[in-house]
């Protein structure tokens, strides 16, 4: 579904990706983790093309995009329709209801009939358990509650990839759980996933594959199982001891 | 003292007359005219082409740096010279739409800039296209930020508009001015013309309160 090769990210001269290849299968949940400045979700935000890479290419879906070459605005517009992103921050747009929120993308962007859209987003909202909320305004709505809109918005878009950058990290503690089932419930219906979390549990307990990236490179990837069980990289030790402590305190 | 009363209440008429006529139309078009000059502006600024923010620059220096008063001169009296001749109403749509699109693109540009970064990039990853995004997220976002000072703007507009009896339009302070001139009764003229505008302007200010009160239904208080 997705493959990534030899991706390269510059700010300047700082060089954030220094050469990733990846490769997710259709129906895939991916968990990506690694230290707070290891890359990983600039390697997210360059999926979507929020950050344009420096080089290397991107399949999904069998549509190449080579990021050496210049690329014309279309060729991103339409590279960019086959994932929708998830933020930390949810980004919803606070002067719009949960419903236009939801509708917005269907019907500005892909020109879809405006009732239809409604319908489809009135069920989105009630699948992610909002459906009495569908008239409220993100401010009305708890973290969890706008995470969960935030979601449905992505889905409207019929995206062939979710991604996901650190989708509970701003949660209270209390919400993450509604957020996470959530997503698992996509997961199990067979989406495409890719998830930049701290959530271990959701790690553990859901991903088909964990990648650990660390200084813009993946050090290790695997089953969840061999990389939290069985670390075979020094990294990977030294930082899921580090979370694992963490976690005792 | 009935002298007074009689002459207020026949210079009523034609300083009513002269607001519906001349008054309101030269602000409101002047304003709608100078508010999507200033927002192109403000887009100019914040684009990335090196060009726009040199051209947008130059302008809001030059609008900002000079009197209001010189450049509606210049416009009315000077360009003649030149060979281009305009109509004392033109002429003063002209200068205080270029004003009101200098000051305002600074009030636009800024509320523009508050949005978050977030919001710019939820539209892009929902495909929208810079004119959807704009349109559709930033711009009504911004327009509840700058609803006050723009409402400042709109308010100093209506009284600048005085200064348009200079190069000859027949607007309310200059129909105060002429029936002053025949009476001399300066006081009483100017202080009806005076009560006029902050009428004008205190009505305004009660649209404003139902316009924020609108636009806040989204954020919480």
């Amino acid at each position: 579904m997705i493959s990534i090769k030899n991706l390269h990210k510059k700010f300047g001269d700082l060089e954030v990706l220094k050469g990733i290849d990846a490769d997710v299968q259709k129906g895939q949940a991916i968990v990506v983790i690694g230290p707070s400045g290891s890359g990983k979700t600039t390697f997210l935000r360059c999926l979507n093309t929020l950050e344009t890479p420096t080089s290397g290419s991107v399949t999904i879906d069998e549509q190449t995009v080579d990021f050496s070459k210049s690329l014309s605005k279309k060729q991103i517009m339409a590279f960019r329709k086959q994932s929708a992103m998830v933020f930390q921050h949810y980004n919803l747009f606070p002067h719009m209801t949960a419903l236009e929120n939801v509708m917005e993308g269907p019907i500005t962007v892909q020109k879809q009939d405006k009732k239809l859209a409604r319908k489809k987003a009135e069920q989105l909202l009630t699948k992610v358990g909002l459906g009495e909320k569908i008239n409220e305004y993100p401010f009305q709505l708890s973290g969890g509650q706008q995470q969960r809109v935030g979601i449905a918005r992505a889905l409207a878009l019929e995206p062939k990839v979710m991604l996901f950058d650190e989708p509970t990290s701003a949660l209270d503690p209390e919400l993450v759980g509604e957020v996470l089932q959530v997503m698992k419930d996509l997961a199990a219906e067979g989406m495409t996933m890719v998830v930049v979390t701290h959530e271990m549990r959701f790690a553990k307990g859901v991903a088909d594959e964990v990648l650990f990236m660390d200084e813009g490179r993946i050090i290790e990837r695997g089953k969840p199982e061999d990389i939290f069980n069985h670390p075979k990289e020094e990294r990977t030790q030294r930082f899921l001891n580090l979370i694992q402590k963490t976690d005792i305190i | 003292m009935e002298r007074l009363v009689d002459i207020a209440q026949s210079s009523f008429l034609p300083l009513i007359e002269a607001t519906i006529q001349f008054t309101l139309p030269l602000s409101i078009i002047s304003f709608i005219f100078g508010l999507v000059l200033a927002i192109l502006t403000a887009l100019a600024r914040i684009s990335t082409v090196k060009i726009f923010q040199i051209i947008a620059r130059i302008y809001v220096s030059i609008i900002r740096g000079t009197p209001l008063l010189v450049q509606l001169f210049i416009l009315f009296y000077g360009l003649p010279t030149l060979g281009i001749t305009i109509d004392p109403f033109p002429a003063a749509v002209i200068g205080f739409s270029l004003n009101v699109g200098a000051y305002a693109s600074e009030v636009i540009r800024a509320a523009i800039l508050s949005i978050p970064k977030g919001q710019w990039e939820a539209a892009d990853t929902i495909g929208m296209s810079y004119t959807q995004s704009l349109r559709r997220v930033i711009l009504p976002q911004a327009s509840r930020v700058s609803l006050p000072p723009l409402s400042n703007t709109f308010i100093s507009l209506i009284k600048d508009t005085s200064l348009a009896s200079l190069i000859l339009v027949t607007e309310m302070f200059r129909v105060a001015q002429q029936i002053a001139a025949t009476n001399y009764e300066f006081l009483l003229l100017y202080g009806q013309a005076a009560l006029l505008y902050w009428v004008i302007c205190f009505a305004l200010s009660l649209i404003q309160g139902r316009l924020e009160n609108r636009f806040d239904r989204y954020v919480s208080r």
